[in-house]
C-alpha cells in the first residue's frame, strides 16, 4: 500500500479462540507495584503464534 | 474503535478491537478519519480540496486499501468481546501468584510510602517461616491447572527477613518437584541490606529483582531517608551496581517513583542509565492529592513532554548501539497479552492475592491494612467470596469510564486500588492515572513505529 504501512501485530480476534491459558505473568509481580498496565506483558505461548 | 495521534513526526492509527497499528501519511490520515463519517464522494471532494497535488485515482487507490484492511479485520474492527468479557474473567478462578508480605517493617523510612514506612497502618511484624510456608502450600492448593506460580517477597523491606526468605524459596523448591509446579520468586527491595549473601542467593533463585532507586542523588535522598534522616543513595547505588553486574542475563528492575518534586524525571532515568542500569522502571507516585509532592494539573503537559522526550531518547540510545528498557515501553506487539489476559488485568482478588505477616489474604499489596478488603487467611482460605465476585467482574468493561476509551485493552480498565483510594470504588477510574497511562502507550506504539520503518529501509 502506498500511503498505509501496518506492522505485525499479534490478531486479538484471533486470540480468542486459542488465548487464556492463564500462565502468563501477573502484571503487579514484576516493576509497576503500583498501576495496572498489561500490554507490556509477554504471553507464555508466545512468539508462538495464535 | 479507531484511535489516531501524531507524535514524533508519525501519523499513526491503532485499530483498537484487532490490535492493529498502521503508520499512515497525512492523507490516509485524512481519509481514515474521515471514513465512516463521510460517504466516498465527500472525502474525494474534500481531500481533493486540500491535498491539490494528489489526483483523484490517487484518493480512491487510498479509499480502496482501507476497505481492503477492514475488510482484513484490521482498520474499523467491531468489539466482539463486550458480551465475552465477564466469561472471560470467570474461566478461571485458581490463585497464582501471590504478594508475600515477610516484612511488615523497613530500615527506610520513605516519606512518600504507600504502606507507611512497612506497616500498612498497622503493627510491626514480621512472617513467621510457619506462615510463609501455609502460604506456599495454600498457593499451591489453590492454583489446580497452573504450572507456572509467582511469589513477589515484598514488605515493607522483606531482606529484614531474609532467613525466612532463603527458607521458603527452599520449600518452594520442595513443592515444585512433588506438585509439577514451577516457582518464579522475585523480590522487591531497597537494597540497604543486599550484601554478597543476599546477591549470590538472589542471582540463583529469584526470577526477578526489584531494586529501588529514585534516580538522580538529591531527588532520590529528598524522600528515601533512613530514621535518622540520612539519605540513603550513597549506601545503596554501590550495591545495585554489585548486584547487576553479578545477575548475568537474569531479570531485574531498578524502580523508581517520580513526584512533583522531580516532573523532569526522565533526567533520573537517564541517571540510571548512566550509572549502568539498563532495565529501567519508573512511576508516578500514588499518595493523596493534599500530600506536598503529589502530582497537580499543572504537572500533567510537563510529564508528557518527559515521556516523549525519554521515547526519542531511547531510540538513539538504541541507534547508538545502547539501548535501555523502560518498564512501561516494552512492547511486544506480535507477542504480546493474549485477549483474556487484556481485558481480566492484574487478576488483583483472584489470580493475585496478597499475604500478610499474620497469613491475612487481601486483593493485592495495595489494599493491605483496609480491613474491609480482607478476604480471608491462608488456612481458611478465601471467605469473603462476595469481594471475591466482586473483583472477578471488575475488568476492562465493568468500568462505565472506559466504555469509549482506546486503551482499555492495554490498561484492562487500570489499577483497581488506585480507582478505589481515587473514587471510593474498585470499578472507578483513577483519571490522572488514566492519563498519563494513555500518553506512555502512544509513545511506546510511537516506537513499535518508529523501529519496524527504521528495520523497513
Amino acid at each position: 500500500m502506498k500511503r498505509i504501512v501496518t506492522l505485525k501485530t499479534r490478531d486479538m480476534k484471533e486470540s480468542v479462540k486459542h488465548g487464556g491459558c492463564g500462565e502468563c505473568q501477573t502484571s503487579c509481580q514484576s516493576a509497576c507495584k503500583t498501576s495496572c498496565g498489561v500490554a507490556n506483558q509477554q504471553c507464555e505461548k508466545c512468539g508462538k503464534k495464535d | 474503535m479507531i484511535h489516531q495521534y501524531k507524535l514524533g513526526g508519525y501519523n499513526i492509527v491503532l485499530d483498537v478491537f484487532s490490535g492493529s497499528v498502521h503508520c499512515v501519511d497525512d492523507l490516509a490520515y485524512d481519509a481514515i478519519e474521515m471514513y465512516e463519517t463521510n460517504s466516498s464522494d465527500d472525502i474525494l471532494d474534500i481531500l481533493g480540496n486540500k491535498y491539490s497535488d494528489v489526483s483523484k485515482e490517487d484518493i480512491l487507490d487510498t479509499l480502496s486499501d482501507i476497505e481492503e484492511l477492514k475488510a482484513e479485520g484490521k482498520l474499523f474492527t467491531k468489539d466482539e468481546y463486550a458480551d465475552k468479557a465477564f466469561d472471560f474473567k470467570n474461566r478461571h478462578t485458581q490463585v497464582k501468584a501471590l504478594c508475600l508480605h515477610v516484612a511488615h517493617v523497613c530500615n527506610l523510612n520513605c516519606e512518600y510510602c504507600f504502606a507507611s514506612q512497612g506497616k500498612y497502618h498497622g503493627e510491626k511484624a514480621i512472617m513467621s517461616l510457619e506462615t510463609g510456608k501455609r502460604a506456599l502450600d495454600f498457593l499451591v492448593e489453590n492454583s489446580q491447572g497452573r504450572t507456572n506460580l509467582e511469589v513477589d517477597f515484598f514488605g515493607g523491606e522483606p531482606l529484614m527477613n531474609f532467613d525466612v526468605v532463603k527458607e521458603l524459596v527452599a520449600y518452594g523448591r520442595e513443592l515444585e518437584k512433588k506438585h509439577g509446579k514451577v516457582f518464579r520468586f522475585t523480590l522487591t527491595t531497597n537494597g540497604m541490606l543486599i550484601d554478597d549473601d543476599v546477591i549470590e542467593f538472589s542471582n540463583k533463585e529469584m526470577h526477578n529483582v526489584v531494586l529501588s532507586l529514585d534516580g538522580r542523588k538529591d531527588v532520590h535522598d529528598r524522600l528515601r531517608k533512613t530514621y535518622t534522616g540520612q539519605g540513603s543513595y550513597d549506601t545503596i547505588v554501590p550495591k545495585f551496581k554489585e548486584f547487576v553486574k553479578k545477575r548475568g542475563d537474569r531479570g531485574y528492575y531498578v524502580r523508581g517513583t517520580f513526584t512533583h518534586n522531580n516532573i523532569d524525571f526522565t533526567s533520573d532515568i537517564l541517571h540510571m542509565a548512566d550509572l549502568g542500569f539498563t532495565e529501567l522502571s519508573m512511576e508516578p507516585v500514588v499518595c493523596s492529592p493534599d500530600d506536598p509532592y503529589a502530582l497537580t494539573d499543572e504537572d500533567f503537559p510537563v510529564l508528557c513532554e518527559q515521556y516523549e522526550k525519554l521515547a526519542f531518547e531511547m531510540l538513539r540510545r538504541e541507534k547508538e548501539g545502547k539501548p535501555i528498557t523502560f518498564y512501561h515501553y516494552m512492547l511486544d506487539l506480535e507477542g504480546g497479552p493474549c485477549i483474556y489476559k487484556r481485558i481480566s488485568g492484574c487478576g488483583s482478588g483472584t489470580e493475585y492475592l496478597a499475604v500478610t505477616p499474620w497469613g491475612e489474604l487481601y486483593p493485592c499489596h495495595q489494599f493491605v491494612g483496609d480491613e474491609k478488603y480482607s478476604m480471608g487467611d491462608i488456612w481458611k482460605g478465601v471467605t469473603n467470596t462476595e469481594l471475591q465476585n466482586e473483583f472477578k467482574m471488575c475488568n476492562a468493561y465493568a468500568r462505565e469510564d472506559c466504555k469509549d476509551c482506546w486503551a482499555k485493552l492495554y490498561c484492562s480498565g487500570g489499577c483497581a486500588a488506585n480507582a478505589y483510594h481515587a473514587t471510593g470504588s474498585i470499578t472507578g477510574i483513577y483519571e490522572y492515572g488514566c492519563r498519563l497511562f494513555k500518553k506512555r502507550i502512544e509513545c511506546a506504539i510511537m516506537m513499535k513505529v518508529a523501529q519496524a520503518l527504521d528495520e523497513a529501509e
